[in-house]
């Protein structure tokens, strides 16, 4: 079963709250280092609130509120005392749609770095190609990388986002639903990515789309109106699920 | 049948009729667009007209002789352009702030409400009960005296409103999303803000900037009391030195001269190198605007 060493991340009874309606239901669910997650379920079953809690993303949201504990290594992510800034420096975001910004590639990938306050010229070069590398995108745009963001195509943009949040090196890497607007060879691209991005990152990924998430995750959760319903290897959830109603949305019964 | 029939002789019938409905309210709403054209045209080519023969090389840089009669409006332009410029330079950075403030960083609530309602109703205060603010505040409370200073802050005042406004409709044009983006880069507030937020909002905040400073260059009433003097062969040489100013020029010259109706092709010509200031400055802002735009495409 699960390796109990290897958390990475360990959530504890986590409710959410937009104003006065609960989004998410008493989560309770560890993730494992160096290993993708993927979590998935119906639209508006809270998987999207659930991943944008493990980097405070949430916090833009004036009447929001959580409770319950999201522990990083040894920190409760949610305590006063943690710096928000220095917590999504170590826990990265790919958004649903590729959102460059109106800048050229290079500055776009160099942007962590900048804000985080690298001013080594040479160092944020070899940073940005290593990324760009890392995100199999570099051979593609190596000769336009002053050119801006917004000539790439959707996959080469979202590439460029994965390269983006690599640039800060972050422990991990939260992906909503990164494929959900691509075509199908772009999407190979980045589930081919994935794959190779696991070794150095804990990934957890959204998706709507289950054959996604049995290629591409090692673990997946399935989530239904903000509970999550089960936690298996992937594999077994998807054979041999323990619970009828993860078995109905699997083979496609409902959601 | 019978019935069907019925339904598609009418229904044929009453087809002509939308159609026609259709057709009257587009073509008055293309009146209404057009009138705009219209009046714009008219009022320019009216003053085109009537001034351009007043338009010499010593009308715009001589001062006025003869009791104003006659000689040129060099003291005039510059004035304006001293005033409007000043306006801009002390409106924009505080107008641009207080947007930031509200649009990026207030919470909701009782604080941002009332201050809200004060820029709403600030735009809806006559332009001459600022020219009374001006003269009571900064001539005589803060002793300023009849200057640019005064009248460079009265008209910032003025155009407050009108640059808060502009700013902020810009940046609630820059998607959320560039937003998300830089936070989950680890960006602070502000870095996302400056980095990416105003840049993305630039080209919207320079066109208030420049509507404001038209409106500013073109007021009358604010500066009268504040900052423009009757007549001057003096160009200004400090920020307490009275100017005059070419609207206030027009109106002096309208109502006040030694001979009025002598004088109506200096008014008109007058009244053109003002249009002509204030219609360039805003070409300028819209080639500005359009390269801005091409740059981040």
């Amino acid at each position: 079963m699960i390796m109990t060493d290897n958390y990475k991340m360990s959530i504890r009874h986590l409710n959410f709250y937009y104003g006065a309606a609960q989004a998410l239901y008493d989560i309770s669910l560890d993730i494992n280092k160096s290993q993708v997650t993927a979590l998935i379920g119906p639209s508006g079953c809270g998987k999207s609130t659930f991943i944008r809690c493990l980097n405070r993303m949430n916090d833009l949201i004036p009447i929001s509120r959580v409770e319950g504990e999201i522990i990083l290594e040894d920190i409760d992510i949610n305590n006063p005392s943690v710096d928000v800034v220095m917590l999504r420096r170590r826990v990265g975001m790919v958004f649903q749609k590729p959102n460059p910004f109106p800048k050229n590639i290079f500055d776009n990938v160099a942007y962590g770095l900048r804000v985080n306050g690298v001013k080594d010229k040479a160092f944020i070069e070899s940073r940005v190609e290593e990324s760009l590398k890392k995100a199999a995108l570099w051979d593609e745009i190596r000769d336009r990388i002053h050119e801006s963001a917004l000539g790439l195509s959707g996959g080469q943009q979202q590439r460029m986002c994965i390269a983006r949040a690599l640039a800060v090196e972050p422990e991990i890497l939260l992906m909503d639903e990164p494929a959900s607007a691509l075509d199908p060879i772009a999407t190979q691209k980045i589930e081919d990515l994935i794959g190779e991005l696991k070794e150095n990152y804990t990934i957890i990924i959204v998706t709507h789309n289950m054959q996604q998430a049995a290629r591409v995750s090692d673990m997946t959760a399935f989530f239904y109106m903000g509970k999550l319903i089960e936690l298996d290897e992937t594999d077994t959830l998807f054979t041999r699920p323990r619970l009828k109603q993860t078995e109905d949305y699997i083979t496609g019964r409902f959601g | 049948m019978e019935e069907k029939k019925i339904f598609e002789l009418s229904f044929e019938k009453i087809l002509v009729r939308r159609k026609r409905i259709q057709r009257i309210l587009f073509m008055f709403f293309r009146i209404a667009a057009f009138i705009n054209c219209v009046a714009l045209f008219l009022v320019v080519a009216f003053i085109m007209l009537k001034g351009w023969k007043a338009i010499t090389w010593e009308f715009l840089t001589q001062p006025p002789l003869d009791s104003m009669t006659k000689g040129g409006i060099l003291p005039c332009i510059i004035g304006t352009l001293c005033l409007g410029i000043g306006a801009i330079v002390v409106a924009l950075p505080i107008g641009v702030a207080s947007a930031v403030y509200l649009n990026e960083y207030a919470r909701p609530g009782k604080l941002l409400r009332l201050i809200r309602l004060g820029i709403n109703n600030l735009a809806g205060v006559p332009s001459v009960v600022f020219g009374l603010f001006g003269l009571a505040f900064f001539v005589i409370w803060l002793k300023m005296g009849e200057s640019i200073l005064a009248g460079v802050l009265t008209l910032a005042a003025l155009t407050l409103p009108v640059i808060i406004g502009s700013t902020e409709e810009a940046l609630k044009a820059v998607p959320d999303t560039y937003r998300e983006a830089s936070l989950a880069l680890g960006a602070t507030r502000w870095q996302t803000i400056y980095r990416v937020v105003l840049p993305a909002a630039l080209p919207g905040i320079l066109t208030g900037a420049i509507l404001g400073l038209s409106r500013a260059a073109g007021e009358t009433a604010p500066i009268m009391f504040t900052a423009a003097v009757y007549y001057t062969p003096h160009l200004p040489s400090s920020l307490f030195d009275q100017v005059m100013a070419l609207p206030y020029h027009v109106y002096v010259l309208a109502t006040a001269g030694t001979n009025i109706e002598a004088t109506r092709p200096l008014q008109y010509g007058t009244s053109l190198v003002l249009i002509a200031l204030v219609l360039s400055m805003n070409l300028a802002a819209i080639v500005w605007r359009s390269r801005l735009r091409k740059k981040m495409k």
